[in-house]
């Protein structure tokens, strides 16, 4: 079946003319109409525009052109905005919107050849852990459709995971596509901050928000990353330095690669099939030539308050525009604090209004120096703590959330238990560096367990490289869900 | 009784007329003329998902004004979000400069109308970004966003200023600063410039600090000396009668000329200021400032003591000319094409001056007069050669104010050119003793003043013509032959 090409796979056969681009689009349409009724990956299938674009894929391929990515039908998460196609960012307040521009990343994508097939579900904002935050649906798990996908790139992670597109966009805050992909059996990665630009990012937290990719594979990742990575002079916080190419950083050979184990990551209360599949995974490390260390990253705990402050506070102030006057859903009230307050109030959702209120009062006079400024402090201490570990290490293994997807509905009513299931990526996103999580094993019931490889900052290729050999020596990756 | 003494504070918010706006790429227009909402963009607009760029020439303005305030430039610049909901302020904070502003500790020099001069200490000049306007019609609010992030610099003096006088001068040697820089056209009827005034007073001698109204809405230069006058006066009325001033904002009223309260502040306004996450740290490398520095050009005081030391204008004269950079240039170039500094400064700060009053025109648009530096220039160079006289060229000056014109050529079609010929004057003369023989026999019986009559009957005679040096000679001569 088409759908079950990686992406690397299905390019190759377009080059070789085996397959045209509108035959690889038709199938995936094919497979979201017949599944994702049940999933709810997508909150829009633009598919119309998607078979236009391959169609035009085709007649380049036949005069000859080629591009990286000419003819792959691929997912975008519903934060990334598209020019003339709805983006949510899955809130009401958003309902209706339509983008008067595309963003950076996904104008690299369309530039190179890519074809987008819908706009994925997600959080509201981007805030949460298993997409139950969505103003419009939750998507499922396609392991196990009680269970949540994770979040917020829930929406991508289930599309890859189900095979309803060859590869997805997604947005990582605080572990937004590695805790989904671990729950989804998928692979994605969080490229460092500045690595890839955020114009067109809907944003959460400035200040930690990066867009990240998810794949079947490693190599699938790696394709996609030289398409998005690099400098934009309409991103102040993108890094103007040499993009690498990820694809040739895949050599298969990690022997002498130093690898951490942070004894913090193994916290109470963790699923032990979860643990036990992790340190499988290190042996396998070593089997293929790694040196494998303990390391220590004492602050690791202090990574949610930190987090939690820190994200909120940005957001309280990223989404003071959702207001009702230039676009979205306007409640008129007449009079202009009535209506503000009615189209807020009645537009967000209550976990965005939670965070609101967190941020709000962490910035205002007299609690600023004690919640955000001190945040900020305990955050280089996050960083250095990863700092000291690379210079001894150059990647750190450890499980990417404690325990495999749960059960839709089983912590709605806990913000905190839901928080903890990011534990474990907070602290790279804080710290503003590279991590994957990839496929490397499953719980008793049968869902995916993540390993999480964490490199420094701009150490894309050494992650990716360890990643890839791991799933060249595993067959975790290959496995699908029985949908 | 007690006296009282005002302390007074100037906020200056300038737009820094840059090509295009502080974070995007939007072209800066005239917001009073432009169609609504033609100059803006998706980051402009706050659309979901932009991020801001910052404007290297807002910088180098920013710079500029603090250099030529005698400021310290900080090597670390951040900016920071102000937030606050209003329709006019699209993204719901504004980016501003917090802690970290662009420049810091300066000093302006002002010219008090006495002719002594003082320094006002500057406190800091920050960058932030303007806010669009609100238009309100039939109980609805029209947004218009052309205005939204063209580039601002906030300037805050000291609370050194102590005299509605004083504040004047200091928003008059601001506003020609930032002519003089060209970073700012000054116009304050358009809000480019806008002027906002902290004002408390306090008994003579005290070193308190009483509560401080803010007057707002003062849209010239005019207005805010009158409002801050007002404003000191109903504050020490207020005091004197027992009474306490209550912290607010005011709004200075022009048609009634009176300030009113607009808000009472019971709380400080908390706008949540932290870092904006989506600049880094703004750097200001020490190159960078003695770059721009070197690109200064030549301001008001320097300029000042050149015409007193170069050219040997009086303090007074080359304050006036300095005064309104438009003036200056004028000035300038009627001096390059050949006049006399002196004569110029003369013509300049009277007649044209003068005639400039009468048409109830500003100073600032003497470059589009009819009468051209170059003209009056040549003007003054056919007096200073003899060849008209200086009543001749005060109504030559009229002409060209009015019509324009050159003067040598009008000279020589309306046959203005000075009267020489000394038996053509001395006919004159005797015809005009001939005909006022009674004024004639009271002089010569001691009432001098009279030549002064019998001089303008001649001059009168000569259309005005006449070399009144040669005039006066002859007339005493032909005066004193009559005595016998
Ligand atoms: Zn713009």
């Amino acid at each position: 079946m088409l759908t079950d090409l990686t992406l690397a796979e299905a390019h190759a056969r377009l080059r070789a003319g085996e397959i045209t681009a509108v035959e690889l689009t038709q199938a995936h349409l094919d497979r979201i109409a017949a599944l994702d009724p049940q999933v709810c990956a997508y909150l829009i299938v633009t598919g119309e525009q998607a078979l236009e674009a391959a169609a035009q894929a085709d007649r380049r391929r036949q005069q000859g052109e080629d591009a990286p990515l000419l003819g792959i039908p691929l997912a975008i998460k519903d934060v990334l905005v598209t020019q003339g196609v709805p983006t949510t960012c899955g809130s009401r307040i958003l309902e209706g919107f339509i983008p008067p521009y595309t963003g950076t990343a996904v104008q690299r994508l369309f530039d190179a050849g890519a074809i987008m097939l819908g706009k994925t579900n997600t959080d509201e904002f981007a805030m949460g852990s298993s997409t139950e935050n969505s103003g419009y649906c939750t998507t499922h798990n396609p392991w196990d459709l009680d269970r949540v996908p994770g979040g917020s790139s829930g929406g991508s992670a289930a599309a890859v995971a189900g095979h309803m597109a060859l590869g997805a966009l997604g947005t990582d805050t605080g572990g937004s596509v590695r805790q989904p992909a671990a729950f989804c059996g998928v692979s994605a990665l969080k490229p460092s901050y500045g690595r890839i630009s955020r114009y067109g990012l809907i944003a959460f937290a400035s200040s930690l928000d990066q867009i990240g990719v998810f794949g079947r594979s490693v190599e699938d990742m790696a394709l996609l990353m030289n398409v998005i990575a690099g400098h934009d002079p309409q991103d102040s916080t993108s890094i103007d330095a040499p993009v690498p190419d990820y694809v040739a950083a895949l050599t298969g050979d990690i022997r002498g690669l130093r690898v951490g184990v942070p004894r913090e990551y193994f916290v109470e209360g963790m699923q032990p099939e979860v643990e036990h599949a992790v340190r499988a995974a290190i042996e396998q490390f070593t089997a293929l030539g790694a040196e494998i260390q303990e390391i220590s990253l004492p602050h690791t705990s202090y990574g949610l308050p930190v987090y939690y402050l820190i994200s909120a506070a940005e957001a309280s102030s990223n989404l003071a525009r959702f207001d009702g006057v230039r676009y979205g859903p306007r409640e008129s009230q007449g009079a202009m604090w009535p209506t503000y307050k009615a189209t807020r109030g009645h537009g967000f959702g209550a976990e965005v209004k939670r965070r609101i209120m967190l941020g709000t009062y962490a910035l205002s006079a007299g609690y600023y120096d004690a919640y955000y400024l001190k945040a900020q402090k305990v955050r280089t201490l996050v960083k250095q703590d990863f700092d000291r570990a690379f210079e001894s290490v150059d990647v750190i293994l450890s499980p990417t959330t404690p325990t495999t997807a749960f059960r839709i509905g089983e912590k709605v009513d806990d913000p905190l238990q839901m928080y903890l299931s990011d534990v474990l990526t907070l602290p790279a996103s804080l710290s503003g560096i590279a991590g994957v999580s990839v496929p490397c094993g499953f719980d008793a019931d049968g869902m995916p367990i993540g390993l999480q490889i964490t490199g420094a900052a701009f150490g894309e290729p050494t992650v990716l490289r360890a990643a890839h050999a791991y799933q060249q020596a595993t067959d975790w990756h290959r496995q699908s869900p029985a949908l | 009784m007690t006296a009282y003494e005002p302390v007074i504070g100037l906020e200056v918010h300038a737009e820094l007329e840059t090509a295009s706006k502080m974070f995007c790429a939007c072209e800066v227009v005239d917001s009073t003329s432009a169609r609504p909402n033609t100059a803006i963009c998706p980051v402009c607009l706050g659309m979901p998902g932009v991020l801001p760029v910052v404007n290297r020439q807002a910088v180098e303005y920013g710079l500029m004004v603090g250099l030529a305030l005698h400021c310290e430039i900080p090597a670390f610049n951040q900016f920071a979000r102000k937030s606050y909901f209003y329709p006019d302020l699209p993204k719901g904070y504004q980016i501003s400069q917090y802690e970290y502003p662009l420049a810091v500790n300066g000093w302006l020099e002002i010219d008090l109308p006495d002719g002594a001069s003082r320094q006002i200490r500057i406190r800091r000049a920050h960058l932030e970004e303007d806010t669009g306007k609100l238009t309100h019609v039939d109980g609805h609010s029209l947004v218009d966003l052309n205005r939204a992030g063209v580039p601002l610099l906030e300037i805050v003096s000291e609370a050194d200023i102590h005299s509605a006088e004083e504040a004047e001068a200091y928003a008059r040697k601001l506003r020609a600063i930032l002519q003089y820089l060209g970073v700012n056209s000054g116009d304050m009827s358009k809000g480019v410039l806008r002027f906002e005034a902290n004002v408390s007073v306090r008994p003579v001698g005290s070193d308190e600090l009483r509560t401080r109204t803010e007057i707002k809405n003062l849209n010239s230069i005019r207005s805010l000396a009158r409002g801050v006058a007002y404003e000191i006066e109903r504050q020490t009325a207020v005091w004197e009668s027992g009474g306490a001033v209550q912290q607010a904002t005011m709004g200075w009223d022009e048609t009634r000329q009176v300030t009113v309260v607009q808000r009472v502040k019971e709380s400080a306004d908390d706008y949540r200021y932290f870092p904006e996450p989506d600049l880094p740290v703004l750097e200001i490398s020490p190159e960078w400032v003695e770059t721009v520095r070197a690109q200064l050009p030549e301001l008001p005081d320097a300029k000042r003591d050149r015409y007193m030391n170069a050219l040997g204008l009086t303090r007074y004269d080359a304050s006036v000319l300095v005064a309104e950079r438009a003036v200056a240039e004028y000035f300038e170039a009627a001096l390059a094409a050949g006049g006399d500094p002196k004569q110029l400064a003369n013509y300049i700060t009277g007649d044209v001056f003068r005639q400039m009053n009468l048409e109830g025109r500003e100073r600032e648009e003497i470059g589009s007069l009819r009468l051209t530096p170059q003209a009056l220039a040549q003007l003054v160079t056919l007096v200073q050669q003899g060849t008209i006289n200086h009543g001749i060229a005060k109504r030559l000056l009229e002409t060209l104010y009015a019509e324009g014109g050159d003067p040598a050529a009008l000279v020589e079609q309306q046959g203005l050119a000075q009267v020489t010929d000394e038996s053509v004057l001395a006919g004159a003369i005797s015809a005009v003793l001939d005909e006022n023989p009674d004024e004639v026999a009271r002089y010569l019986a001691g009432e001098d003043k009279l030549i002064k009559f019998l001089m303008g009957k001649v001059m009168k005679a000569l259309r005005g013509k006449g070399d009144a040096q040669i005039v006066q000679r002859l007339l005493a001569d032909q005066l004193e032959a009559r005595r016998v």
